[in-house]
């Protein structure tokens, strides 16, 4: 019972998703209407300076706001798992966790009016664009990163570090040598999380992204609502090769490391 | 020092947009750039509660606002009634499948939520496939309308919250402790009576979290009712779009931000409860 649940969920998963990566080999000028087998809609993505220009400019911001997140992220998490009950600890949990939470609209509009409100009293930042984006999509990331972190932090406990610190070490010897290594895999994990919400974002983006820093995410949805067009699922064709070959190259880093250890 | 750091960002970035929104929410519409002005007078707090009578006035915002939770519960229900059995499944499997089979389950989001969303336009419009099926079939005599309607909207809402309900469910499921249930079965108890004694009881909380996990988001969206959705059914994410975008009027905006999130609070909190068990 529950594997036919399982099999026919998948099959809801997957069928949109498939249906789109085959009709962007079909020959039709509209989207979901088989023509004939043609390469010309990835010719047509590869030659479409617009996109390509979006696509770059998102790329760059995800890498940008995962970094950001990973660093700030990173010492919420520490923090939340190794400073005990310091003063103000329910606020500082709760801070940090409410981007995962609160609705993407809310957000959104509560960082932007946050940045109208700074550039009338401070001059900064000027203007909505790259900038205030990645700040946006940083925000974001980091309360996923402090998460992840946090937990990794809380189920090893504090006796490597303890340990380490008796023998001599002072505290950034320890943190350096014991704490970084072991939640290094974390910080990796939420870093990618963080580059996915960043790439894949439409709400806090419409908000906070001012005229010159239009994302991929807000490309597309810009166009959609005028219609698809089949460079859109040429475009998905593209991402889902991507994704399988990140998740192959994975699995063989994964199969590589093991037989090492 | 780090934890001023991390204090510092999560004042700026997470603390002072929520402040300055309640702030906004008792301004007054102004004309210029930011439309709105803070109702100062010679320094004195003068009060300006015009965007909570707006909000109360007529029955248009409550409206959304109930829409949005009728929505999101039904959008939670679903993914919760799929994801429960689909996580018991992929355990049933054998451990070395299990890592391929999640990977299924999260690789259909690579391919972007818009263009997740432009496969669903595609698909459901009147011409789209699954009428040219139903025709095909037979099941149906003429076009049935599929976008813009509330099966079109649970579909797409469906769609895009599923993994997000699957993971935690699975990974609660995963660490129970198996040996109950083996005990169960080895006193005589059936398959079923095993699940309705041990398994579920045993998984209420998660279950519950999962819910709420998919509730909490779904009531404050706005793409998916945005491209699948009927447009005359606004609902609440949709209004405080409209009214910033559209209608330009800020401080109403923020007011029906403080609305959704004070309905938000308690499935909130009861989602922090769920969690720390």
């Amino acid at each position: 019972m529950s594997r036919v649940v399982l099999w026919l969920g998948l099959g809801f998963l997957w069928a949109p998703v498939l249906l789109m990566a085959g009709f962007a080999f079909s020959d039709a000028r509209q989207p979901f209407v088989w023509g004939g087998f043609s390469w010309r809609w990835f010719v047509a993505l590869a030659g479409n300076a617009r996109l390509l220009e979006a696509a770059s400019l998102s790329v760059l911001l995800a890498a940008g706001a995962a970094t950001l997140a990973m660093l700030a992220g990173g010492a919420m998490g520490w923090v939340l798992a190794r400073q005990g009950a310091f003063r103000g600890r329910a606020v500082f949990g709760a801070l940090a966790a409410a981007p995962l939470v609160l609705p993407e609209v809310v957000s959104g509009l509560a960082l932007l009016l946050l940045f109208v409100a700074l550039e009338r009293l401070t001059g900064w930042p000027q203007g909505r664009g790259v900038l205030t984006l990645l700040l946006a999509h940083a925000s974001l990331g980091a309360a996923y990163v402090a998460v992840v972190v946090q937990g990794r932090l809380a189920s090893m406990g504090p006796l490597l570090e303890d340990a380490a610190a008796d023998l001599g070490a002072n505290a950034a010897t320890v943190f350096r040598t014991i704490t970084l290594p072991l939640i290094a895999p974390s910080l990796a994990a939420g870093w990618g999380l963080a580059f996915f919400l960043s790439f894949d974002d439409v709400v806090l983006a419409s908000f906070t992204s001012g005229p010159g820093a239009t994302t991929l995410p807000l490309l597309l949805f810009s166009q959609l609502r005028m219609g698809a067009t089949p460079e859109a699922h040429a475009l998905a064709v593209v991402m889902l090769g991507l994704a399988v070959a990140g998740l192959c190259l994975w699995q063989i880093w994964l199969r590589s490391k093991n037989r090492v250890s | 020092m780090i934890r001023a750091l991390a204090s510092a960002w999560l004042g700026l970035l997470v603390m002072a947009p929520l402040l300055v929104v309640a702030a906004i929410a008792f301004a007054v519409p102004d004309q210029g750039l930011p439309p709105f002005r803070l109702p100062i007078i010679e320094g004195r707090w003068e009060g300006g509660n015009e965007s909570w009578g707006v909000l109360t006035a007529d029955d248009f915002y409550l409206a959304a606002l109930l829409r949005s939770l009728v929505v999101a519960s039904a959008t939670a229900g679903l993914c919760l009634a799929l994801a429960y059995p689909m996580a018991l499944g992929i355990l049933r499997l054998a451990p070395a499948r299990r890592p391929l089979v999640l990977a299924l389950v999260v690789l259909p989001l690579c391919i972007g939520f818009v263009l997740r969303m432009a496969a669903w336009v595609g698909l459901l419009r009147d011409s789209g496939l699954v009428n040219q099926a139903l025709l095909a079939m037979g099941v149906i005599s003429a076009p049935v309308p599929l976008l813009y309607s509330s099966t079109g909207l649970l579909m797409g809402m469906v769609h895009s919250y599923l993994p997000f309900a699957l993971l935690p469910l699975y990974a609660a499921l995963a660490a129970r402790d198996m040996r109950l249930e083996e005990a169960a079965a080895d006193l005589g108890a059936g398959p079923f009576t095993v699940f309705r004694s041990i398994t579920l009881p045993g998984s209420a909380a998660a279950a519950g979290a999962a819910f709420l996990l998919v509730f909490i988001p779904a009531a404050g969206e706005f793409v998916i009712p945005a491209l699948l959705g009927a447009p005359d059914a606004l609902l609440a994410g949709g209004a405080i779009w409209q009214e910033f975008f559209t209608a330009r009027d800020w401080p109403l905006a923020a007011a029906a931000s403080m609305a959704l999130l004070a309905v938000l609070l308690p499935p909130l909190a009861l989602w922090q409860r769920l969690g720390r068990r």
